[in-house]
């Protein structure tokens, strides 16, 4: 494996992507989701995620070093790419070019969602249900998050659905087609999760 | 059509260039209409009387063909914006004016002649053939399956005509990705009994670099493709093979 270093890196960021980064993203709209039953009920689950053992260590290798290599070898793939949607306006090709958009969004988003909550938390703000609703009470910041939230849940949908051809998975056209299905459906579900759990702080 | 009648005149504007590092410009031509013309045949139109629209002699434009039945691949151009064969780009059915153009994923040669080398390396590559010398005679192979022999035939159709390296937003400057026809290729002699023997051998060399994991599954290569070659089958296929292929040579395994 070590001499295919290409195939390898290819094959480590699509991985990443589903697992842990998809399923840490999972459960973090789940926990969000919380707040749609109150600050108290938002603040008792965030507290609990706080309260897991080996914190530092689920942190650094389940989110951090993941999602780090993720957007930094992405970033590497989008400039190889040379997006060519107006001569070739299929609907696969724009999910390959709108894979890289929101891909390169997150990015931006990611790092200062991260900048506002987990590192402020280190120099000693508290992250609960208050701190979120001011920062959302700003309209550009809600716009900001709703648009983050969204590009989540599409850049994992549509990143599952490439995982699938990548791994092997799906082969046939059919398998394909209908997994674009199942995608477009979880991309429904999760979007609608995410976005109640924004609400429910405004 | 009528209305093309009437007319009596086709309208192209054609992108050329005077040779390979020579900077390219938009020429417009005007040809009498005929009947059932393709691009082929309005090219040679122009060879045999070089004046563009405004009535200025010009040199020919250089173009390359060979079979004029779609089997060759070499008349390939971006025509009105696809890549395409110009021997089966019927006038009648094209919106006027007709633009052409090199398909300059490739290095232009000159006007809409292009250099397709880098395919024919690919295929070199890869090992795109079947090993059968030997220095004795070494009987005939293990047969292959009817079923599969249908299938593997439609990837056997690949002329080596570039539409899907045109198409594909990951072959480019910035990217070495060998594109979806040479994989194809693969897929094709590894399906038959006795290629199969040198399976591995090709698979290791889609692992390097370049090689399959360079592709982004935008599929414009299967809506592309002249000979409707399942490309992106093709392709999720040795994606199975070559990560089947990684475990075995990671961990061993003596098949």
């Amino acid at each position: 494996m070590a001499e295919n270093r290409e195939f390898f890196n290819r094959r480590l960021h699509s991985l990443l992507g589903v697992i842990p980064i998809g399923l840490f993203l999972i459960q973090h709209f789940v926990v969000n989701h919380f707040a749609t039953r109150g600050a108290e009920a938002f603040n008792q689950a965030a507290h609990f995620m706080e309260q897991l053992p080996f914190r530092y260590f689920l942190e650094i290798f389940i989110i951090f070093l993941p999602i780090l290599f993720h957007a930094i070898y992405g970033l590497f793939i989008v400039f190889q790419g040379k997006a060519n949607t107006k001569r070739f306006g299929y609907y696969r090709n724009w999910m390959f070019l709108l894979q890289r958009i929101t891909g390169v969004f997150l990015l931006i988003f990611i790092t200062w969602h991260v900048w506002e909550t987990r590192i402020a938390a280190m120099f000693g703000e508290t992250v609960n249900y208050d701190m979120m609703a001011s920062i959302l009470s700003n309209p550009f910041m809600l716009v900001f998050y709703i648009l983050g939230v969204v590009a989540a849940t599409f850049h994992f949908s549509n990143g599952l659905w490439s995982f699938m051809v990548t791994w092997g998975i799906t082969v046939t056209p059919r398998s394909q087609q209908i997994s674009t299905y199942a995608t477009i459906g979880l991309f429904v579900v999760l979007t609608i999760v995410g976005l109640r759990a924004i609400f429910a702080f405004v | 059509m009528s209305e093309k009648t009437e007319n009596k005149v086709i309208r192209f504007v054609v992108t050329r260039q005077e040779g390979p590092d020579e900077p390219s410009y938009k020429q417009e031509f005007e040809i009498p209409y005929r009947q059932n013309m393709n691009v082929i045949s309005a090219l040679m139109e122009i060879r045999r009387n070089p004046v563009d629209a405004q009535g200025n002699p010009t040199s020919a434009v250089i173009w390359d063909m060979n079979c004029l039945e779609e089997v060759c691949g070499a008349c390939s151009m971006v025509i009105n914006g696809k890549p395409r064969q110009s021997c089966t780009a019927l006038v009648d059915q094209l919106e006027q004016p007709i633009h052409l153009e090199p398909m300059k994923t490739f290095p232009v040669v000159r006007d809409l002649q292009i250099d397709r080398s880098r395919m024919f390396d690919s295929l070199k590559k890869v090992k795109a053939w079947i090993p059968i010398d030997g220095t004795y005679d070494l009987g005939p192979g293990p047969r292959m399956a009817e079923n599969k022999r249908q299938w593997a035939y439609e990837l056997s159709k690949c002329m080596t005509c570039g539409v899907c390296l045109e198409a594909c937003p990951n072959v480019n400057d910035n990217s070495d990705f060998i594109g979806p026809a040479a994989l194809s290729q693969v897929r094709l002699f590894n399906a038959h009994p006795t290629g199969e023997m040198n399976k591995e051998e090709r698979l290791k060399e889609l692992m390097g670099d370049g090689g399959i994991s360079s592709c982004s599954n935008s599929q414009n290569c299967v809506q592309s493709c002249p000979k409707g070659i399942p490309l992106t089958t093709s392709i999720a296929a040795l994606n199975r093979d070559t990560n089947i292929q990684s475990f075995k040579s990671f961990f061993g395994s003596d098949k």
